[in-house]
Formats: C-alpha cells, sequence, structure tokens
C-alpha cells in the first residue's frame, strides 16, 4: 500500500542508487580535517564490496552512475537527493564544488519514475546526509552545509511528515553521529554533540525513539534496509575499524548484521550511509 | 456568612426554576436594559417563526449591526435599534417577498410566514437540504451585492420584532406586558402551522449550525441556553454519542474561531454576533481506530476532508490520492467502470490544487479498494490521515522573542513551535509547568531540563489580546482532555461539560472512551451525505449543480478552491464578512477604543510562593494607580513580607479574600483552580443586579454596552476583575493574564504537598502520573476566569462604594469593611440572577491544619490534630457525614452551609463563592488586624449547588463514603447520586485534612487537592471550595 510509511515498512527498499568514485577524490575530496591520504584502489574495493552487498546479497536493483572526475565527491550520493516514499528532493548542496552532483542523480531518479523536486531556490543549502528519516518524520541537521531554507524546502515537499530542525556544530553532518538502525531505533554516537543532537530530536518528537548508543560516531553510521525474506539488515562498520562499536551491534539479535569496511572513504568523511539512496518502488506506475 | 449563604442558595433555586420557565425570566429581563429585552424579543420572534434559512442569515447580520451602534455607545439604549430597524425594514421585504407573500413588514406576520416557510423547508428538509441552502445562497448573494442595505437580510426577522417593540414605545414602562402579549401572538402563530411549537413566553433564538457534511442545521435555543444545549442538540441530530471530540465553532471575523463554551450562556459568548455556529471536530483524536463507531469516525473523516482541502493539513500529492481514493470508496463503494467514467471524480475535491494527474492517480487507487465497506475505507482514511505531521495541530500565528513570525501548533501531545513549515521546537504537555497569557503575549513556563536547575519561561507575542487568550484556552483544553486521567467516576453521557468556562470541563479523551465502552447500541445507521450530494449532482439534478455553483460563487470570496462543504462552511463566514463590511469598521473602532483606554502598563507580578503559579493580571490604568496607594497599604497589613507587589496583583488580590493574600499560595491557588468561570458570572451577576435592583440598571447596563469605557472603568480601577469584564464584554485588550498551573514535583517541599494530595490519588492508584498536572491546569485556568468574572459584579454593584472607601483609606480596615459591602452586593446579585443548572457537583473541602498553630483553630479539628490519625479519620467522617446532610439538604432546598463551618475563633474569615456554572460569584471578606496565629475559612462555592437544590428533592440513588489517608493528608469522598426530574445528579464531598509543620506547602497541598479533586471528575464541576487553614503568621507568610 502507498499509505504513508509508519513503523512496518520502513527500510523497504527495491532499488539502489550509487556511484562510483573518481579518482579525483583522493587529492579534492572535501574533507573536515586531514587525514591520511586516500588509498584509491582500497577505497575502491571497500566501496565494490558494499555495492556488491546491496546488489548480490541483498538482491537490490542498483543503479550505478559512473564517476565524474570533476566531481571528487560524487560517490556520496546521499547528498545529491533525498528520496522518501514516491517523491525525490533533489539537494543543493551546502558545498558549491558538489551541487552539480544532481544533475546525473535528476535523471537516474526521474527513470525511476520518482515524483522529482528540485531545490532551485539559490538560498537554500541541503545535504542528504543531513536528513535523517526515521520512517515517520525528517530531522535536518542545519549544518555547514545545510540551512534553514533547505530544511524548508525539504518540508514543502514531504509534507506528510513533520520536519524538526536540530542544530550541528561539531560534525560535518547530522547522520556523521546517527542513523537509523531500525525501525524506531536510532543509532547515535556517543560524543557530546551527539547526544545533544540527540536529545533534541527527542524533544522535538512526538514517538519515542529507541536508542542504540556506539561508542564511536562514525560508527553510529550504519545502513538499515528491510528485505523481504531477509528482515532487519544492517550494514554496519566492520569490527576492525570500531570493536567497541561492533560489539554493540551484534547485540542486535533479530538484525542480519553485515560489517562493512570503510576505511579509506572515511578519510573523507565518507560514511556508510552516504554512498548510496535506497529507493522503494512498490509499483511501477 | 450562613445568612448570605443560604439567599444565596434560595436564589439559585429560582435561578434554575427560571431557567426551564422563561416567564421567570422575563420579569428579570424586563428590568434588564432595554437593548437585552429588544434583542431577546427579537430573538423570541425568530424562534417562534423558526425558519431556519432566514433567521441564520439575518442573526448574524443584525448582530453585526448592532455592534456599531453599541460601540456607539451612549445612544446604544434605545436609539440604536430604532435606527437599524429603519434600514433593516428595507431589506426584509425583498427576503420575505422571494420566499412567499410579499406580506407587510409587520412582525406577526413575519412570523406567520416563517413559520410556514419553516414548515414547508421542514418537509422538504432532510433529504432536500441543498434547496434550503440554495435559499441561503440566495439570501446570501443578495446580502453580497447589496451589502449596506441587506446585512439587515437574513436580521430581517429580527429587525422587524426589534421595530414592534421600539414601536409601542412602552418599553422600560411595560416592557414585561409588551412582550408578554408579543410572545403570546407567537405563540399564536406558532400554534395554527407548528401547534407543537413551544410555550407562549420563552424566549428563543435561531442558531444555525453548519455541520460537516456541508449541511445547515437550524433549531430554536432559548435565548438563554448554554452552549451545551445547543451542542447536545447538534449532537442528537447527527445521531453522534462519541461527541466529547467535538465542538462547536463561532467566528468573530473571518479566521478568527472561538470554542463555543458549553458551560456558558450562547449569548454571552457570541455577543453581537450571529448565532451562526460550525459544527467541527475539537480534539482530534489521535487514534482514531479506537473510536467505538464508525459514525463517528465518519465525522471526523468529513472534519479531515475539510481540512485537507482547505490546506490546513498539508498532504503530499501521494497522500492526496489515496486519500481521496479512500473518500471515493466510502461514499461510491467500488470502482464501477460503467457507472464511474472518467468524470465521475471531478465532482469531488481531494486537495487544495487537484490537478488531473492527481485525478488520475485517485481513480487508479479508487480501483485498488474493491471491497472495502463504507466504514472501512473510512477508517483506512483515518489511518493515513492520523499519521500526517500536521493531523491535529491547531495552529497560532505568534512571532517568537525576537519578533520572528512563527506559529504555534497546539496538539495532543504538547505545544509544537514552528518556523514557516519546520518544526522547531516541541514542548510536550509533562515539560510544560505553567501556561499563562498576558495582553498578547502567551507564556509557558518549561520544567528545567535534564541539567539545568531552573526552570524557563518562555514568551510568544501573539497578534492581540483576544488571539493570546484563544490560544491559552486551546492550550488548556487540550492538555486537559488528553493528559487527564479519568476519574474513576462512572461515565455519564449527559454530564458532559458543565463547569467554568476557561478550563475544559468535558470528558477527557479517557473518560469519553470509557464511556464509549459502553455504547450499546446497534450501529447506526447514517447516510453519507457529501457523497449523496455529489451523487446527486452527478445525476444531473440540477439542484445538486446549482448548489454548488451558488457555494462557489460565495465561497470564491472567503476561499477559491475549497470543496463543496468548505464552500458552504465558508460562506457562512464570508457571509458575515460581507454583511458586516459597513458595520465591522465600527466594531474595529469600538475596541480600539476599549484598547486604549484599557490599555494598562500594568505589571505582572508573578508570586513564587510556590510552584503554582499565580497569575498576574496585568492591568495598568491610570486610575489602578489612583488606587495603587490603598493597594500598598493594604498590602504592608496584610502583606508584609510581599517583595513588590504591584498593583495589578493588587488589585487581584485585593478583590480575592485578604486571608488569601497574606496566605498568599493558598488563596492564589485556590482562585487559580476555581473562580475561572466568574466572568461570565459576572455577566450573570450583573443580569441578576439588574433584575433586583432596577435602579442599579442604568450603571450595569452601562458597563455592558460600554463596558470598559464609563462604567466599567470606574470598577477597573478598583480592580482587575472589572478589566476582565470588559475583556469579555468587549474584547479590549486588557491585560488579563490566565495561567495554568501545572503542577508536577518539584522541590522537596512541593513533594511533600503532592504527598499531602495523593489520597485523592490513591483511589486512582496507579493512575497518577504527570497527567495529574493537567487537572490543576484546567482549574487554575478556571480560576482566573473566574476571579474577573467574579469580581466585577463587586465592582459593579459596589462602585461607589469601594471608590470612595478605597481611595479614601488606605486602611485595612476600611478596605475591609468595604469588601462586607461587597459581599452583600454580591449576595444580592446572586439573588437577583435565576439563571442556574448544575447538574453534578464536586465539592472539595479543604481544610489544612498546621500543628501548634491551632490557636484559633476549630475543635474539632484541634482534636483532630491531637489526637492519632485514625481518629482523626473517624472524626473527618462524622465530619464528611454532617457535609453530606447538609449536601443533601442542600439539594433539597436549604444552600449548604458546610462552608460555613466557621468556627468561633475565627480571627479571619473570608467567603467566596464562586459559581462556575452558575457563573456567579460572592466573595465576601473579612479581616481583622493579624494576629500571628489565625484560621482562616474560605469557601468557594457556585450558585449552582442552590440551583439544583432548588429544584426538586432528587431522588437518592446512592451513597458511598470513601476514606484515604496519606501522611499528611487524609481524605474523605461522599459520593451522593440522586435523580431529579430525569437528571441524574452526582455530587461528590471531599474533606481532605492536610496536617502538618510549616514546612508544607498548604497552598500547594490545597491546590494539589482541587486539582486532583478535577482531575478525578473532570467531568464535574467544584461547586464549593471551603478553605479552613489555622498557621501561623509568622511561618506561613510569605508575603
Amino acid at each position: 500500500m502507498a499509505g504513508l510509511g509508519g513503523g512496518a515498512g520502513f527500510g523497504r527498499c527495491s532499488h539502489a542508487v550509487v556511484r562510483a568514485l573518481p579518482e579525483s577524490l583522493c587529492q579534492q575530496a572535501l574533507r573536515v580535517e586531514k587525514g591520511g591520504a586516500v588509498d584509491f584502489a582500497r577505497a575502491e574495493r571497500e566501496h565494490q564490496l558494499y555495492v556488491g552487498v546491496l546488489k548480490h546479497k541483498l538482491g537490490l536493483q542498483v543503479l550505478e552512475l559512473p564517476a565524474d572526475e570533476s566531481l571528487p565527491d560524487c560517490v556520496f550520493v546521499e547528498d545529491a537527493a533525498v528520496v522518501c516514499e514516491e517523491t525525490a528532493l533533489l539537494t543543493r548542496p551546502g558545498a558549491p564544488s558538489r551541487r552539480k552532483e544532481t544533475e546525473a542523480m535528476k535523471i537516474v531518479l526521474e527513470s525511476l519514475n520518482l515524483n522529482v523536486v528540485e531545490m532551485t531556490d539559490e538560498n537554500a543549502t541541503l545535504d542528504g546526509g543531513d536528513v535523517l528519516f526515521t520512517g515517520r518524520e525528517f530531522f535536518v541537521g542545519l549544518s555547514k552545509r545545510t540551512n534553514q531554507r533547505g530544511a524548508e524546502i525539504l518540508a514543502d515537499t514531504f509534507k506528510d511528515y513533520a520536519v524538526s530542525t536540530v542544530p550541528v556544530h561539531d560534525s560535518l553532518h547530522l547522520k556523521s553521529f546517527c542513523s537509523m538502525a531500525g525501525p524506531n531505533l536510532i543509532a547515535i554516537g556517543s560524543s557530546e554533540g551527539a547526544q545533544k543532537a540527540l536529545k533534541t530530536m527527542q524533544q522535538m518528537s512526538d514517538h519515542r525513539y529507541d536508542k542504540l548508543t556506539v561508542p564511536d560516531d562514525a560508527a553510529a553510521n550504519c545502513l538499515y534496509l528491510n528485505i523481504p525474506n531477509k528482515g532487519h539488515v544492517l550494514l554496519h562498520r566492520a569490527p576492525e575499524e570500531y570493536p567497541e562499536s561492533a560489539k554493540v551491534f551484534e547485540k542486535l539479535k533479530d538484525h542480519m548484521l553485515i560489517p562493512i569496511a570503510n576505511i579509506e572513504l572515511q578519510k573523507v568523511d565518507g560514511a556508510l550511509t552516504c554512498c548510496c539512496i535506497l529507493i522503494n518502488k512498490t509499483s511501477e506506475l | 456568612m450562613t445568612t448570605e449563604v443560604g439567599s444565596e442558595a434560595e436564589v439559585k433555586k429560582e435561578a434554575e426554576k427560571l431557567e426551564p420557565d422563561t416567564a421567570k425570566e422575563k420579569p428579570e429581563e424586563a428590568l434588564e436594559s432595554l437593548e437585552n429585552q429588544k434583542t431577546e424579543e427579537t430573538e423570541e420572534t425568530q424562534d417562534s417563526s423558526s425558519s431556519p434559512v432566514p433567521t441564520s442569515q439575518s442573526s448574524p447580520t443584525s448582530r453585526k449591526e448592532r455592534d456599531p451602534s453599541e460601540g456607539k455607545g451612549i445612544s446604544r439604549f434605545l436609539p440604536p435599534w430604532l435606527k437599524k430597524q429603519k434600514s433593516y425594514s428595507l431589506v426584509e421585504p425583498k427576503d420575505e417577498a422571494k420566499k412567499k407573500a410579499e406580506g407587510d413588514e409587520h412582525v406577526e406576520e413575519r412570523e406567520c410566514q416563517l413559520p410556514e416557510e419553516v414548515a414547508e423547508l421542514k418537509g422538504e428538509a432532510a433529504a432536500e437540504n441543498h434547496q434550503a441552502k440554495t435559499d441561503n445562497k440566495e439570501e446570501e448573494k443578495h446580502s453580497v451585492s447589496s451589502a449596506e442595505t441587506q446585512p439587515a437580510k437574513e436580521d430581517s426577522k429580527e429587525i422587524e420584532v426589534e421595530k414592534v417593540t421600539e414601536e409601542p414605545e412602552e418599553k422600560l414602562e411595560e416592557e414585561t406586558g409588551k412582550r408578554e402579549t408579543k410572545e403570546v401572538q407567537t405563540a399564536e402563530i406558532k400554534m395554527e402551522k407548528a401547534p407543537q411549537k413551544a410555550p407562549k413566553k420563552i424566549k428563543t433564538v435561531q442558531c444555525k449550525v453548519m455541520l460537516l457534511d456541508g449541511t445547515e442545521y437550524s433549531c430554536d435555543l432559548e435565548k438563554r441556553a448554554k452552549g451545551q444545549v445547543l451542542f447536545d442538540r447538534v449532537c442528537e441530530h447527527l445521531n453522534l454519542l462519541e461527541k466529547d471530540y467535538f465542538g462547536l465553532l463561532f467566528y468573530e471575523n473571518s479566521d478568527q474561531k472561538n470554542w463555543l463554551d458549553s458551560s456558558k450562556e450562547i449569548k454571552r459568548q457570541i455577543r453581537n454576533l450571529p448565532w451562526l455556529f460550525t459544527f467541527h471536530v475539537k480534539f482530534y483524536p489521535p487514534d482514531p481506530s479506537q473510536l467505538t463507531e464508525d459514525i463517528t469516525r465518519y465525522f471526523l473523516c468529513l472534519q479531515l476532508r475539510q481540512d485537507i482541502v482547505s490546506g490546513r493539513l498539508p498532504c503530499s500529492f501521494v497522500t492526496h490520492a489515496l486519500l481521496g481514493s479512500y473518500t471515493l470508496q466510502a461514499e461510491l463503494g467500488d470502482y464501477d467502470p460503467e457507472e464511474h467514467n472518467s468524470d465521475y471524480i471531478s465532482e469531488f475535491q481531494f486537495a487544495p490544487n487537484q490537478t488531473k494527474e492527481m485525478e488520475d492517480k485517485v481513480v487508479e487507487l479508487h480501483k485498488t479498494h474493491r471491497g472495502l465497506t463504507p466504514a472501512q475505507a473510512d477508517s483506512q482514511f483515518l489511518e493515513n490521515a492520523k499519521r500526517l505531521s500536521m493531523y491535529g495541530v491547531d495552529l497560532h500565528h505568534a512571532k517568537d522573542s525576537e519578533g520572528v513570525d512563527i506559529m504555534l501548533g497546539v496538539c495532543a501531545n504538547g505545544l509544537l513551535i514552528y518556523k514557516d513549515r519546520l518544526r522547531i521546537n516541541r514542548f510536550a504537555w509533562p515539560k510544560i509547568l505553567k501556561i499563562s497569557y498576558k495582553r498578547s503575549n502567551f507564556y509557558i513556563k518549561v520544567r528545567p531540563a535534564e541539567l539545568e536547575q531552573f526552570e524557563s519561561t518562555i514568551g510568544f507575542k501573539l497578534p492581540n489580546h483576544r488571539a493570546a487568550k484563544r490560544l491559552w484556552k486551546v492550550c488548556v483544553e487540550h492538555h486537559t482532555f488528553f493528559r487527564l486521567i479519568s476519574p474513576e467516576q462512572p461515565a455519564k453521557a449527559k454530564f458532559l461539560t458543565l463547569g467554568s468556562k476557561f478550563r475544559y470541563s468535558g470528558r477527557t479523551q479517557a473518560q469519553t472512551r470509557q464511556a464509549s465502552n459502553l455504547i450499546d447500541r446497534p450501529a447506526p445507521y447514517f447516510e453519507r451525505t457529501s457523497s449523496k450530494r455529489i451523487s446527486r449532482s452527478l445525476d444531473g439534478a440540477p439542484v445538486g449543480i446549482t448548489d454548488q455553483g451558488l457555494l462557489r460563487d460565495f465561497s470564491a470570496t472567503a476561499a477559491g478552491d475549497e470543496a463543496v462543504v468548505l464552500a458552504k462552511l465558508k460562506n457562512g463566514e464570508s457571509r458575515e464578512d460581507d454583511g458586516s463590511p459597513v458595520k465591522s469598521p465600527p466594531l474595529e473602532l469600538t475596541q480600539d477604543g476599549k484598547n486604549n483606554s484599557l490599555k494598562v502598563d500594568g505589571e505582572n507580578i508573578y508570586v513564587r510562593h510556590s510552584n503554582l503559579m499565580l497569575e498576574d493580571l496585568d492591568k495598568t490604568q491610570d486610575d489602578l494607580l489612583k488606587h495603587q496607594a490603598s493597594i500598598s497599604e493594604l498590602k504592608r497589613n496584610f502583606m508584609e513580607s510581599t517583595p513588590e507587589p504591584r498593583p495589578s496583583e493588587w488589585e487581584k488580590r485585593r478583590i480575592t479574600p485578604l486571608s488569601l493574600q497574606t496566605q498568599g499560595q493558598k488563596g492564589d491557588h485556590i482562585f487559580q483552580g476555581e473562580i475561572l468561570p466568574i466572568k461570565e458570572k459576572q455577566w450573570t451577576a450583573a443580569t441578576g443586579i439588574t433584575e433586583a435592583k432596577p435602579e442599579e440598571t442604568d450603571k450595569k447596563v452601562g458597563p455592558r454596552a460600554e463596558g470598559p469605557c464609563s462604567g466599567a472603568r470606574d470598577a477597573d480601577k478598583s480592580s482587575h476583575e472589572t478589566l476582565s469584564v470588559v475583556e469579555e464584554k468587549k474584547r479590549a485588550e486588557v491585560g488579563i493574564e490566565e495561567t495554568v498551573v501545572i503542577n508536577e514535583i518539584n522541590g522537596g517541599k512541593i513533594q511533600v504537598a503532592i504527598d499531602g494530595g495523593e489520597p485523592c490519588k490513591l483511589e486512582h492508584l496507579s493512575k497518577k502520573d504527570s497527567s495529574s498536572t493537567s487537572s490543576e491546569s484546567s482549574s487554575s485556568s478556571e480560576s482566573e476566569d473566574e476571579e474577573v468574572g467574579e469580581y466585577q459584579p463587586h465592582h459593579r454593584v459596589t462602585e461607589d462604594v469601594i471608590k470612595e472607601e478605597k481611595e479614601e483609606n488606605e486602611d485595612a480596615k476600611e478596605v475591609e469593611g468595604c469588601t462586607a459591602k461587597v459581599v452583600q452586593c454580591v449576595e444580592s446579585v446572586i439573588e437577583g440572577s435565576k439563571e442556574k443548572i448544575s447538574i453534578e457537583h464536586a465539592q472539595v473541602a479543604e481544610e489544612s491544619l498546621v500543628e501548634g498553630n491551632a490557636v484559633s483553630g476549630t475543635p474539632e479539628e484541634k482534636s483532630f490534630i491531637e489526637e492519632a490519625k485514625q481518629d482523626l479519620r473517624e472524626e473527618r467522617e462524622e465530619e464528611q457525614l454532617k457535609i453530606n446532610g447538609d449536601l443533601s439538604h442542600i439539594g433539597i432546598d436549604v444552600k449548604p452551609q458546610i462552608i460555613c463551618c466557621s468556627e468561633p475563633p475565627v480571627v479571619k474569615t473570608e467567603m467566596v463563592t464562586i459559581s462556575d456554572a452558575t457563573q456567579r460569584t460572592e466573595i465576601s471578606t473579612k479581616e481583622v488586624p493579624i494576629v500571628q496565629t489565625e484560621t482562616k475559612t474560605i469557601t468557594y462555592e457556585s450558585p449552582q449547588l442552590d440551583g439544583s437544590a432548588g429544584g426538586d428533592a432528587g431522588v437518592l440513588l446512592s451513597a458511598q463514603t470513601i476514606t484515604s489517608e496519606s501522611v499528611s493528608t487524609t481524605t474523605t469522598t461522599h459520593i451522593t447520586k440522586t435523580v431529579k426530574g430525569g437528571v441524574s445528579e452526582t455530587r461528590i464531598e471531599k474533606r481532605i485534612v492536610i496536617t502538618g509543620d510549616a514546612d508544607i506547602d498548604h497552598d500547594q497541598a490545597l491546590a494539589q487537592a482541587i486539582k486532583e479533586a478535577k482531575e478525578q471528575h473532570p467531568d464535574m464541576s467544584v461547586t464549593r471550595v471551603v478553605v479552613h487553614k489555622e498557621t501561623e503568621l509568622a511561618e506561613e507568610d510569605e508575603g
């Protein structure tokens, strides 16, 4: 049914949009703080593994966009669009260098017959990484990349849902330290900023969410899917990266847990959710 | 005091009797100002005629017109009406001509015609409401076209009546006589055409209610009927049992909607507005599936469809389509390719901006719903609609502290703050400690966050005082409805909403669920009228089409895109607009004038003695300043430690019993808890006074009509209450602040107090929650209103006295004298007033005893203290028994004297009587110079008791006494159920003895007790609160 996404259908998806990473990523990708150099080959391997899980293990139809060397951050497709049900909002990324990422995204989303909305207001900025959809409502982090106007447009686009704003100060994105780990379950990092944001979200919401607190903020970004015949599926950071956080995830007995290493992209602030857009096409209209 | 009480009781009885019998009212009315009389007469005639369509329309316009005239003010008595009549007369003929014979404009003729029309309409009625609508529309059109002349159209009937009355010009002298004659005439007419109609002398007004399906319901109401009467009738008409989720709206203008308070007289609420209401969902059930009946869900669906089409409830494209498809399924049944051609959908409106694409989607989805019954389709509709983020959110425009435009959304869970479409904050009810408004500011006091120590108060600026008050009321009601736990009390279908006005007096959601569980009837059959209407139009029935066309035409003014239903509703609104243009300006002017005059620089004083918030009335008028001196002295005397009482507070306090002031918190709490209804009461009281004392009529009339301008102001000087009165009457932006105190445990002391209060809760056992807070809030809100209201009468009556004394005297004693006088006046007022309906009473008697302070305590109480708790209990029970006895007596005839437990040694005795339902208040205050130890007895009671008592002695159904005890509190509850004349009445008396050291916050405890009492019996009204307090001033004075 096309009804509003409740708890039950949350995480359902049929398609995923990903994008290959350009070599320019290593040198030109935006990053919050300097880290080690990105091993492109390894980054690619990790990404392929990631895509492979979506495609083969989970059976999604993966639409893979080619890399664009002029868009070093283009692998992080999440920031370019927000898709909820049948509607897709093409964002206006906060980083000017990323604005063109939406062009390819628009094409692919339209090919899926989604109701595509573009954010044309030049005063608006929005990164998909600042948008947390819980199944019941949206939280939009107001960060360096996302402003109020961008959030307003998101609210206008997804009228069914409450859209609450959450100040994000210490991190790149709202989802740099949190994500949905299941229906009604928010994975949240342990940093002060993360906890503060969680409190804000809890206050702003009419719903009560369970929370899964993990020691590492980065590990709190995980990818939840609800796959027929597999049930709850959670892609989370590998124990090699965040052993303590991985232990927390391992307590989720109802979830099919898939550890994913994301070492290289992490260096350029990439997280698990960043690298795909999940779409649920229930019917071909 | 006792004597006074007795008198009150009698009065109440009379009042009750009066209500049923219009005859009694007559004399009163006669005494009342000419204007009132006229209006009544007109209304009566209208009622008699009872032609639904014309009257309703006419009424609105006439009222608006009236306003300006009143606004003009001084001349209000007769002249305005006369003038109006003239203008109206022109209009009338047209309308009449349309419908029937072009008879004379005489009232009688009119009446005759009207009944005929009515009959016709009725005959055609149910099925063909649309015709009536068309008629209305036509009329409306006329009005629109000739706005100036025609405003009278709708009112034509009234106008005519008025004319008649005027013509005789015997008005004042023979008013009663005239009325009777007129009434008789009408009655005769009625007899001819509508033999069933009401007795001669009942003064009725025709009400029109726009229903959710777009049809209009009209009925004749007694002029003085309370909102509940109309609401019940509408619900009866709709065959709706789960009615607590619904309410009636009336519009001040196109976008200012007000909920009709069931516990108040309609007339007082709508003032000069037309008797035109809109049936509307008031509390959107968060989970519609928990509604018991399909018919209830159906009405909710209708409401939501309106909300969606009007844009109030934003939806995505997909949701619009989905909801639309369920609508089709519910109204048309399974998709039938043959019957449902490509156009079938265009008759429906699913969204503010409906596109072909959307319609296609709707059709597509409709096909998938095959097999769903209408009820199932409705349920699916609701299941999806309820998830919408703006479902059930009542939005109010406001600005934040920085002047940024925001929206405040009140919903089941709390208060939402939006900036543009973004939710920027949210305050769940449990987090809100206090809700208040002052002038155009709205405040919430928020519980400190986890790591914070202090609660914070957040203020919002609303467009005007009225808006702030509206928001506040909505908050109070929502909080109460959704947060309150239902009392254990058996659900009573009939006694929904009695109580003081400002708090929510209806059932809570929990209660209404409980009640609806008891619904035992086969699922009522009902037609989904909107579909019916639409299908008709589909069939090509010209009528239907015309309807829509007309509707659209009319609605064009208001809102273009709205659905048919909406259009009609809006028509109502727009009609008002159309009709009133000429008139409206004057009204506004008047208001402005008021505002200016009333504008007070008042300061708000928040008393922080306890967690309970004392609201501060802001009234800073020059007048007030004058009185400041006297007030300040009062302060010295009574509130020694009070930091810096400000005039406004003072006035409040002054009004409130002095002892209360001394006690400070308690008194305030009490007021908050139960004084609210006063405003309306004031009116009643005023009327009563008029009746009783013709001489004073002038004064009173003056205040009414002009309120703020003349007499009222004088009164204002003396007290805030006056100001409040003004508010009600003229809506001037006076800084009346009403506060809802949501008490939750904050500090140790408070906790103690709560403990004291818990016995009450013990009954509920585990139910106690944060929700308990809600009750308090409601109570507090009421109290404020009541305060205002109550005191007004005093002012008016004793204006002169008060002025003189207060101004002259700065001595507390003199003040006391004044108060005493006031009391007398009040009493008289009460006597005069004859309207009182008391269905349910909850009596809470609280006694707080402080050990060691018992110097002047009542012997009994002393003994309590000394004796073991068990003994205490027993004694209490005994006392209760006594009380009960009293109550029963009361019920029969005598006014309860429980209050008067005034004890011999009483140093300070204060009597405050507040009538919630009745809206009358008595306050008597006597004070003696402060002694270290004092005993105070404060009684708040509402005339209702008397009134109810006044009637026939009821048949005692059951009686039970429950006693519970906690550490510092003993509660004895006595429940008596009686049946009188088919109306069952349940009275609950509680005696709560709070014992403890000075550490105990008695005020808190009292407030808690009251709150709990209300919480437990949300659908009951507190009729009386007796507070007997023995304290050591030194310790307890918190000044």
